[in-house]
């Protein structure tokens, strides 16, 4: 099917040529220059908050490409949960970790020559393969959407429904990681001294082995275990 | 819409957060360019998803499904990053990964700290900004 597929679109390739692109690929180049342009920014800037809100329009702009393909839903769950969410947390760890506001010149390391030589490599070798690879092939844009809500939804609940509520638990554990990662190392002393006679052996015996410098971490990961045992 | 454009939008992007990832010092600017390579992957699988399920009939919708999923592993992979790095920061005082070489090997200047044993390992380096930040917190 594929192949005939291929075979197909090989025969309509012949009414398309590259030097009368349509006006969604007008489109779909200048918003792509956009979002390369910001990515670009986001890796080179040396203003961190910068980064973070070129990152916002680089984002922004692939949302704009999803539309652009017609994948509707795609592009508003990229709003959502990127510039949303996403951002937002970024920002809130530059502030947290006290990032300086002005420009920082040690946020580049000293191996920028070589990541940038790999980078150019691997860049000017994946857009030679994939530019000679998919030179025939073209995108059906026209017809109904092919990533409107009802699409989206019915393929994911249909077909994805055990992978979508696995992605739940995931979630659920990321959650609770999340929160135990982030537990302020105030707290630990308190804990272990409140749930170390109930948990029994592993805790005393843990902490001296570890020494004094481990002991957060340690108390730490002796938490979830404590209250699934109080479970 | 010519295939080409959106693969070698997603390519270019997907170097960019290479580059990124390899060059940046600051542990926060590394997460953002593993999203930029996050969504390079995420427009390769929406472009070749429209293109498939017209082309090949395919009404299963794999890329568009995955993009949902990679779009929430990636929000669920910055939530326990951030997590971490402010755990480093909290610890350390630091969140600069070329400062964070404790388990590296053969570093002839941070001999004594790397030579040390177990429990001196993590403290010797930012004893200062550690105690600093007991005392802030304390």
């Amino acid at each position: 099917m594929t192949f005939a597929a291929l075979a197909t679109t090989a025969g309509l390739s012949q009414t398309r040529g590259f030097l009368s692109p349509t006006g969604v690929e007008i489109a779909f180049l200048l918003v792509g220059l956009v979002t390369f342009g910001a990515a670009v920014v986001t890796v080179t800037t040396r203003q961190l908050v910068h980064a973070a809100l070129w990152l916002v329009v680089a984002l922004g702009g692939l949302a704009v490409e999803y539309l652009l393909l017609t994948a509707e839903f795609i592009a508003w769950v990229q709003v959502l949960i990127y510039v949303g969410s996403v951002v937002v947390l970024l920002l809130f760890g530059l502030m947290l970790t006290k990032a300086p506001i002005g420009r920082s010149p040690d946020a580049d390391s000293g191996n920028r020559w070589a990541a940038l030589a790999v980078a150019v490599a691997s860049a000017a070798a994946l857009v030679w393969v994939v530019v000679d690879a998919f030179r025939t092939t073209w995108i059906d844009l026209d017809g109904p959407a092919e990533g409107s809500t009802e699409v989206t939804g019915q393929a994911l609940f249909r077909n994805w429904v055990l992978p979508f509520e696995a992605l739940s638990v995931l979630l659920l554990a990321a959650l609770v990681g999340a929160i135990v990662l982030s537990r302020k190392a105030k707290a630990t002393p308190t804990g272990t001294a409140s749930h170390g006679p109930s948990s029994g052996a592993d805790g005393p015996a843990a902490a001296p082995a570890d020494g004094p410098a481990a002991g957060p971490a340690s108390a730490s990961e002796g938490r979830p275990s404590s209250q699934e045992g109080a479970r | 819409m010519h295939l080409a454009y959106p693969a070698v939008l997603s390519a270019l992007l997907f170097c960019t957060g290479l580059y990124g990832v390899l060059a940046r010092r600051n542990a926060i600017l590394v997460l953002m360019s593993v999203e930029l390579m996050l969504n390079a992957v995420n427009l390769n699988l929406v472009a070749f998803d429209v293109w498939l399920s017209k082309a090949a009939e395919e009404t299963l919708h794999s890329g568009q499904a995955l993009t949902l999923f990679t779009i929430a592993i990636a929000a669920a992979e910055i939530g326990i990053g951030l997590a971490i790095v402010l755990a480093v920061h909290r610890n350390r005082g630091t969140s600069d990964i070329d400062k964070l070489r404790d388990t590296a090997e053969g570093h002839e200047h941070d001999g004594p700290d790397s030579d040390g044993s177990d429990s001196g390992t993590p403290a010797t380096p930012a004893t200062g900004t550690a105690a600093e930040k007991a005392e802030a917190t304390a």
